[in-house]
């Protein structure tokens, strides 16, 4: 569940960066005379390009309004996500449940607003750690090199060799097997560590390579040989240079972690109740696909969109710091 | 590196064999080559780039023409016009004609200017690692030109490729054939390249900045080599570059870009004797010069000219010595300033006569 | 060549060990006792329960129990369920399925994906281009989970085209449909991993050198640019199978295949701890495997890598 295209790219991104800001300094481009006062940086080149993406303004508008939606829920609904009423079982959509009621009568509208909270702080979450835990791992491989390097990337083989899907469903069913109920936070949290446990190695990839490209810099080099210390070359040079791939990669991974939660809370293994979740309901849908097809449309069209906005950000994010690709 | 000893052994095929050249006699005085008034736009997102207007030169057969200036000048955008290779979009060519023994390519079919390249016009590139294919060996490089447009058999392609190495004197051909880019040195993938230029004898051969990415030792030998395939086989030579050290030893005429135009044009001796613009003259005494050691390097103030916003008047003057109001207003024609020369500069006159 | 070969072989091994560890440790460290329910409706009877701790070392340290388990396997032998049957026979009669239908689908995501590519890359902003984009959008964005159900929906129960599940012998032909369903984000990925390597090697120099030699078009993209740009692409392709036959999991699901997903499922459900280390040791080393052989094209397709 990675993108390649993030990937590769984003290794080559870095030094990429480098060879534009070379270019214009020397008013190589045909277009871009030296003297004309719009010396942009790499990000401050990658926000006006971002800003003109119709792509970037869909997908930033999506977002928000899903943020939104996590945070208050009250703010589109007033209806109980869990009140059932079992006399309005799979009732298709009407002026009064705009999505329908499913299995056990309980309104499809006001769960799939409610859902979105699980969606995103899964996501979110899961990203978060993923990158933070691959990025201080790859950093430290890339700058120490040696054995450390040796020892810490067969380490992220060990993980990155686990099937993903079978992976998580081994890990999940150990620490929460079937038939035990705990509360939603430790639901939700199990669900992020295994997404975590098994996808760090990516972020891990990424970020070595991309140290092992920055430590070859010149500004490098000459900030050891000015006896700067590891720590200090490591965050105040290499963390700097080395984020564009790594936030790339990051956006897009987002989206796909939502989904794989939802693939995990489908097969049962990921949220369960007393979570609201889109996985959960597609999964509820199934058998009734033919009889009430709404309940499978309505959160599953709630997947598609959110996880469409994540990955169309990352899109963005990429071609625009990816000045070559312009 | 080469010696001169390993020169004799070579195959010097003479020009006069040459199985490219048409029987066609030459009509009248027109030249082998003529590229005239082109104008070439850049279109980007911030605006449109004049990168050339009105672009004139020629060249002979068995002439070596120089074409000076720097970076950004045009020198590289007219060669990959005349060769059909330029990006379009971005890149539009709005006016002008290039004539190939007399045939506009301009207007020629996309299938005869293929015809064209490498056969008639044969270009070298700057960077050979980057111009060379990295997953193909040398010989499939140039046995594909051979074996494709030639249509010899692979067996044929591969001794004429190893005979082609041998003569830009790239020892142990046999075995160098079989090779991948990236395991020659510059120097040897320089002369790959100008081997696989050479396949189909093409009659002009152009060659943009063919040392610059070179060692300085290097260089001397590949512009040798270069300068002396263009004598022995009677060739048109279009260089490129913007080092004068270069252009005095081997051109016979000079042709000096500004700003995406010619601003003079003359044969290599008058215009090292007395240049006939000043920016030509600029560029000559920025040359470090062993008789005035000690002294200051003469640079020139200023920077070129953005092209999407090329001032009025001359585009040179922000940067002239010499500039008068007049240059300010209006863009001087490039005129005859003496037999063979042409200069545009509104005070070529006094240019020529100040001693 | 050969000296690489090896020392990649010798870096497999700690890989290997540490990943099969990692899912025996977590296997067997699933909580609950193993042995509830497994005689009926009473518990077991005590010597039963002392019978099978003795034959799965169950009272062995963890590390002793694995490398008891290790050594077995390394002999061929992936263990014997708690009733006896051989994991080795389960598996191979749940692998076939599987690997007909990963195979499947890295057709369709070879086939697909790289014309898609192709066809975008070479041609650059259009029409073509942003259909491509956004149903490559589209195909990443809809979990499996939801495609297939669509498929299965639409194609099998409405139009009446695709056998809705498919039978217990998973012919070739019945696989196709939920081979495509698996396929169906690779694919996307291809698309673009393809479009990507082809929109950037155009503007290669090594491409305008080939149209200054004056080579046909035909031969300029069909030689010099989808060379360079397929070696991107192979490597994706390559590994990507592991990940397929891992990912058959949800695919299987829905189309009710009896692949190692099912096996999988079922084991986890019975805690058959031998049956799932079986299942996922042997994905894993098709994904080692895999890995290596991508290494190794990697050095046929750009004669830049050197392996020393």
């Amino acid at each position: 569940m990675t993108d390649p295209t993030a990937a590769a790219s984003a290794g080559k991104m870095e030094t990429r960066a480098q060879e534009e800001i070379t270019a214009e300094g020397h008013g190589a481009r045909p277009g871009g005379g030296a003297d004309d006062g719009k010396q942009r940086s790499l990000w401050g080149d990658a926000w006006v390009s971002l800003r003109r993406r119709p792509i970037f303004i869909i997908s930033a508008v999506i977002i928000l309004f899903l943020t939104v939606m996590a945070l208050f829920p009250g703010l589109f609904t007033s209806v109980d996500p869990t009140k059932a009423d079992l006399s309005l079982a799979r009732q298709t959509p009407s002026a009064d449940a705009w999505f329908g009621y499913d299995q056990q009568g309980r309104d499809i509208y006001a769960r799939v607003i409610h859902g979105v909270r699980a969606s995103l702080v899964v996501g979110v979450l899961a990203t978060l750690g993923t990158v933070l835990l691959g990025s201080l791992v790859g950093l430290f491989a890339g700058f120490y090199g040696g054995w450390l390097d040796a020892i810490l990337s067969r380490f992220a083989d060990v993980f990155f060799g686990l099937p993903f899907v079978l992976g998580a469903i081994v890990i999940l069913s150990t620490f929460n097997p079937p038939g035990t109920s705990y509360g939603p936070v430790r639901i939700i949290f199990q669900v992020i560590f295994s997404i975590v446990v098994l996808s760090w190695p990516v972020t891990m990839r990424i970020m070595r390579s991309a140290a092992l490209t920055a430590k070859q810099q010149d500004y490098v080099k000459a900030a050891r040989a000015l006896g700067a210390s590891p720590t200090r070359i490591i965050f105040r040079h290499l963390l700097p240079n080395t984020l564009a791939p790594v936030l790339v990669y990051g956006s897009i991974a987002l989206g796909t972690y939502i989904a794989l939660e939802a693939t995990l809370s489908f097969l049962g293994v990921g949220l369960r109740t007393p979570v609201v979740s889109w996985g959960v309901m597609i999964s509820d849908a199934k058998e009734l696909i033919r009889i009430a097809p709404h309940m499978l449309l309505f959160p599953a069209g709630a997947l598609a969109v959110t996880v469409l906005a994540f990955v169309m950000l990352g899109d963005a994010v990429r071609d625009a710091l990816d000045p070559k690709m312009r | 590196m080469s010696t001169e000893g390993q020169s004799a052994e070579s195959p010097n095929p003479s020009p006069l064999e040459d199985p490219a050249a048409p029987a066609v006699v030459q009509q009248g005085s027109e030249p082998l080559l003529a590229v005239s008034g082109l104008h070439v736009e850049f279109r980007t997102q911030e605006g449109v780039a004049r990168v050339l207007n009105g672009v004139r030169y020629h060249v002979d057969a068995g002439e070596t023409l120089a074409v000076l200036g720097e970076s950004g000048s045009g020198k590289s955008v007219t060669a990959n016009t005349v060769m059909g290779i330029l990006e379009m979009p971005p890149a539009a060519i709005t006016a002008g004609e290039i004539r190939f023994r007399g045939e506009d390519l301009l207007t020629a079919s996309a299938s005869r200017r293929r015809e064209v390249r490498g056969e008639g016009i044969a270009m070298i590139f700057q960077d050979a690692l980057s111009a060379l294919n990295p997953v193909f060996t040398v010989g499939f490089q140039i046995e594909e030109q051979l074996r494709k447009r030639r249509g010899m058999s692979r067996k044929d392609a591969r001794k004429r490729a190893i005979e082609l190495l041998d003569l830009v004197r790239i020892p142990n051909a046999k075995g160098r054939v079989r090779q991948f880019p990236h395991e020659f040195s510059g120097g040897m993938r320089q002369r790959a390249m100008i081997a696989m230029s050479l396949a189909l004898d093409p009659e002009v051969l152009i060659a943009d900045e063919p040392t610059t990415a070179l060692d300085v030792t290097v260089q001397a030998q590949i512009m040798d080599l270069l300068a002396e395939i263009q004598r022995e086989r009677n060739m048109g030579m279009i260089l490129i570059t913007h080092d004068l050290g270069v252009v005095a030893e081997v051109a016979d005429r000079i042709a000096v870009m500004y700003a995406g135009r010619i601003v003079e044009e003359a044969d290599v001796h008058s215009i090292y004797r007395k240049p006939g613009h000043p920016y030509t003259r600029a560029l000559m005494d920025s040359m470090p010069r062993l008789d005035q050691r000690g002294q200051e390097l003469n640079t020139i103030k200023g920077l070129p000219p953005s092209l999407t916003a090329i001032p009025e008047g001359c585009p040179f003057h922000p940067r002239c010595p010499l500039a008068i109001d007049l240059c300010r207003e209006k863009d001087p024609e490039l005129l005859t300033i003496a037999e063979g020369r042409v200069s545009a500069c509104h005070r070529s006159d006094e240019l020529m006569r100040d001693e | 060549m050969g000296r690489y070969v090896a020392r990649r072989l010798l870096q497999l091994i700690p890989v290997f060990i540490g990943t099969t560890f990692l899912i025996y440790l977590l296997v067997w460290a699933l909580p609950g006792d193993p042995f509830a329910g497994k005689c009926g409706e009473r518990p077991c009877p005590e010597s039963f329960v002392a019978v099978m701790r003795e034959k799965f070392n169950m009272d062995d340290p963890l590390f002793i129990q694995y490398g008891k388990y290790l050594l077995n396997l390394l002999q061929g032998d992936f263990g014997e369920t708690f009733s006896g049957t051989s994991v080795g026979t389960l598996i191979s009669n749940a692998y076939p399925v599987t690997i007909r239908l990963a195979l499947i689908a890295l057709l369709f995501e070879a086939l697909i994906g790289v014309i898609a590519g192709i066809l975008t890359g070479l041609r650059g902003r259009g029409f073509m281009d942003n259909l491509v984009l956004v149903s490559t959008l589209f195909l990443i964005a809809i979990p499996t989970f939801v495609t297939g159900y669509l498929v299965q929906t639409v194609f099998g129960l409405q139009l009446g085209w695709i056998a809705p599940t498919v039978s217990g012998n998973a012919s070739w032909g019945e696989l196709l449909a939920p081979g495509f369903v698996l396929a169906s984000v690779s694919m996307a990925y291809v698309a673009r991993l393809t479009r990507t390597s082809i929109a950037e090697n155009k503007r290669a120099d090594f491409v305008r050198t080939a149209v200054a030699k004056g080579q046909p078009q035909h031969r300029v993209v069909g030689v010099h640019l989808l060379r360079n740009s397929a070696i991107p692409v192979v490597t994706f392709l390559g590994t990507d199978l592991g990940a397929l036959m891992g990912g058959a999991i949800v695919t299987e699901g829905i189309f009710n295949i009896n692949g190692i997903g099912g096996l999988v499922f079922r084991s986890i459900a019975r805690q058959e701890g031998t049956t799932v280390t079986g299942v996922v040791v042997l994905l894993v080393i098709v994904y080692l495997v895999m890995n290596l052989l991508v290494d190794l094209l990697y050095a046929v397709l750009d004669p830049r890598i050197r392996y020393d």
